[in-house]
């Protein structure tokens, strides 16, 4: 039974004693509401939700272990004398399920009858043509144990399914029995539900987490691997970056301090640009910008930020690096060999951040009390001088976590990069040279068909480590300064 | 208002520092004054008083031009201050406010040292010839702000750290650094507790003696106490104007009587 259906049919066991409960704790009653320890509907989503949410949960447990019993117990099927050399159990067994895959495919087209799938035996020659004729990926001409495999496989799933149909309705309907039992006038049919609707906000809320603890964990391990591959201190103070694939041959280095410096470069001039005007232009906005303007002029900033990086690399690479290298360049000044340098990286990164310093600024600029700046006025002070010796000095801290904040932006940012800065890992002072950043990195070295238990993939999650760290410390950093500063006129 | 310790007003007459004449102010379409004649004498407390939202602030802040940080506010008439018009295209509002000082309702020290505080407008206004002169004007306006004893030892400590009465002593020694001609209150005690109130009004008969001081207060015990003239405001009109003994024990607008009496309020 497809897995719609079964959702479906629990939904209606659901609904139906969400009516059975109302109604029942109604004439249990005697028909008055009032008698009733909670409202009538109460009762109802009580049935309702002993029926679905144990039926769900155990739904979702079943979809999850289930595939992992049934390849335990196919992969113990294969003879390993089929596994060829330079395969792996893993290799054959994603065929198993290519092949599984293909023949319920060709069952659901009709090129192949539900019988034939599943006894096919003599002529698998046969079946491989049928599968291929019917469109399905098959890599190599399917195998005797293959195929068996693959029947063994769809066989399992199928009962297993089944199992779970049976299973789940069955704990639906016992639910809404239960709860439907325990409906009488005096249940506390109210607390139920607060309770369930608090247990799904706890879930949505430790899914979120559980999340990024795993997200974290990934990278915490696999760095750990490349560290047993490749000695941590040649990694943190190597100043080399010169990757080599495994099919060349030769050992790597894998130095990231070129790599950090370009993407310290590249982000401080992405700062020097977007700081002062993203400032600025907060300033403007938020104390000598009329109503008219500043409701115009903010939503129009503000799109800014709206734009994929994507396009803003788009621009580096086809407006902004040609323009510097026509100042720049051999025909210009001569300091400049091509389009991708830093410069063009920086500059593109900092227009990107402009948005972003000037919205968070201009908002902790507003934050500053009216009666500051009428203070400053009433001794006689010019708006400028106002807006120099009361309120910057007043909203600084907050503008400092804003520019922190957009330093970590710029430090993640990757397809400018890629895009404006070229590829090459260089220490250099020259901002008109080609650079590369972490992230940029990160990208190239998974990209390609790397192998992903080599170092030179592996240092893939180092990178990511190192920047997370980074990244993370500058957002504390920001936040706690931001805070501290929203506390003081509170 | 047999109650009311009234001062006694035989001051002898000052010449005029500041004169309202046919003075209305608009917020957008809103009234807010209407055809208002004041004058202010020299070396004299004068006290706004009249229920909330009459216009006494508003009034107030025309004596300076804050009202010109307020888009939708608009002026009308001619307010004089030493003969000249104020609105006059060649006064320079910045300027202006330099010589007619303010003090706000909420004390509002800056988030800086008290020293920088106090040296702020001084600062602006080049008033310092060096630092020593600076450090003199500093410690003088402190004194005058009767705050000197209190916080001579920790002038380099934030401003924001003093309590409500300290904040709004330091905040008439910063308008006082600025050598203003005329100082306006607007409410200064209206945060404060009492012991701190009796401290700022103590301050304000003080400084009678050098300024021409304007202030707004919704207690009449406090006008009563403080002002030697008195300006009773209703919904944006002027209805009474004297000495603060007459306006308290013989008013002349059955309007005043009520207000003083509680009728009104
Ligand atoms: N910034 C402003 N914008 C619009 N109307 C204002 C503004 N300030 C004051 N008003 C209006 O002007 C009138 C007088 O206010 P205000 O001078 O503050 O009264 P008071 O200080 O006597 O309590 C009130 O009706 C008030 O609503
Ligand atoms: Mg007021």
């Amino acid at each position: 039974m497809p897995l719609f259906w079964l959702i479906l049919i629990v939904l209606v066991i659901a609904a139906v004693g969400y009516m059975l409960g109302r109604s029942r704790a109604l004439a249990n009653a005697g028909g008055d509401s009032r008698e009733l320890h909670s409202l009538p509907s109460y009762y109802g989503w009580n049935v309702a939700l002993k029926a679905m949410v144990p039926t769900f949960v155990l739904l979702i447990v079943w979809l999850l272990v289930q595939p992992l019993y049934v390849n335990s117990v196919i992969s113990g099927m294969i003879p390993a004398n089929v596994i060829d050399d330079g395969s792996s159990r893993g290799l054959v067994m994603a065929e198993v399920r290519r092949a599984a895959n293909g023949l319920d495919n060709a069952v659901a087209q009709g090129v192949m009858d539900e019988e034939f799938a599943r006894n096919a035996r003599a002529d698998f020659t046969d079946v491989s043509q049928v599968l291929k004729d019917a469109g399905q990926i098959v890599t190599t001409e399917v195998t005797q144990p293959v195929l068996r495999a693959a029947q063994r496989y769809r066989i399992v799933n199928a009962t297993g399914y089944q199992i779970m149909s049976i299973v789940a309705v069955v704990l639906a309907l016992a639910g809404t029995l239960f709860a439907l039992r325990e409906t009488r006038a005096l249940f506390r049919a109210r607390n139920v539900v607060e309770l369930g609707i608090h247990a799904l906000l706890v879930g949505a809320a430790s899914i979120a987490v559980l999340t990024t603890v795993g997200i974290l964990l990934s990278l915490v391990f696999n760095t750990w691997e490349f560290f047993k591959l490749y000695p941590a201190s040649d990694f943190f103070f190597g100043l080399n970056w010169a990757p080599s694939f495994s099919g060349r041959g030769g050992s790597s280095d894998l130095g990231v301090l070129p790599l950090l410096w370009g993407t310290f470069y590249i982000s401080i001039v992405a700062l020097a640009v977007a700081v002062p005007i993203g400032l600025f232009a907060a300033i403007y906005l938020s104390e000598y910008a009329s109503p008219r303007i500043r409701s115009i002029a903010k939503p129009l900033l503000e799109i800014l930020a709206g734009i994929p990086t994507i396009v803003y690399g788009l621009f580096a690479l086809l407006t902004v690096g040609p323009l510097l290298l026509k100042v720049f360049g051999n025909e210009g000044l001569g300091w400049m060999q091509a389009g991708t340098a830093v410069m063009t990286a920086g500059l593109v990164m900092g227009i990107m951040l402009i948005p972003f310093v000037s919205s968070l600024s201009d908002d902790i600029i507003n934050a500053v009390p009216q009666a500051m700046r009428d203070g400053s006025y009433g001794l006689g002070a010019t708006q400028s001088e106002t807006i120099r010796q009361v309120v910057i000095p007043a909203a600084l801290p907050g503008i400092v976590g804003a520019i922190l904040l957009a330093a970590s932006r710029a430090i993640g940012e990757t397809m400018i990069v890629v895009l404006g800065a070229g590829a090459a890992a260089r220490l250099s002072l020259n901002p008109f040279e080609a650079m590369t950043t972490v992230t940029a990195k990160i990208v190239s070295q998974l990209t390609g068909d790397a192998d992903f238990a080599s170092p030179e993939a592996l240092v893939a999650f180092a990178l990511g480590m190192t920047l997370f760290v980074l990244t993370l410390c500058l957002n504390i950093i920001a936040l706690y300064i931001v805070r501290k500063y929203r506390e003081q006129y509170e | 208002m047999n109650d009311m310790t009234v001062m006694d007003s035989t001051v002898e007459a000052q010449r005029t520092k500041m004169a309202a004449q046919n003075v209305n102010v608009y917020y957008g379409d809103t009234h807010a004054i209407k055809d208002v004649n004041v004058e202010i004498e020299d070396k004299t407390v004068t006290a706004f008083i009249g229920p909330s939202g009459c216009g006494k602030s508003t009034f107030l802040r025309c004596l300076n031009r804050m009202n010109d940080t307020i888009d939708i506010c608009r002026v009308t008439g001619d307010i004089l201050l030493e003969g000249e018009d104020i609105y006059d295209k060649r006064v320079d509002p910045v300027q202006l406010r330099a010589q007619v000082g303010m003090v706000f309702q909420k004390p509002n020290p800056f988030p800086k040292s008290i020293y920088d505080n106090v040296a702020y407008g001084p600062r602006i206004h080049g008033l310092a010839k060096n630092k020593a002169d600076l450090d003199e004007i500093v410690e003088r306006s402190l004194r005058r702000g009767a705050i000197w004893d209190e916080v001579k030892d920790r002038l380099q400590s934030p401003g924001t750290g003093l309590s409500g009465g300290q904040q709004q002593r330091l905040c008439i020694a910063r308008a006082v650094a600025t050598e203003p001609e005329v100082l306006l209150m607007d409410e200064p005690c209206s945060a404060l507790d009492p012991i701190a109130t009796a401290q700022v009004e103590e301050l304000i008969d003080e400084l009678r003696e050098s300024y021409s001081v304007v202030i707004v207060t919704h207690s009449m015990q406090q006008a009563a106490r403080v002002s030697q003239k008195t300006a009773f405001f209703h919904l944006g009109n002027l209805v009474e104007f004297g000495p603060t003994g007459q306006i308290f024990t013989n008013p002349e607008d059955p309007r005043t009587e009520s207000y003083i009496t509680g009728r009104i309020g």
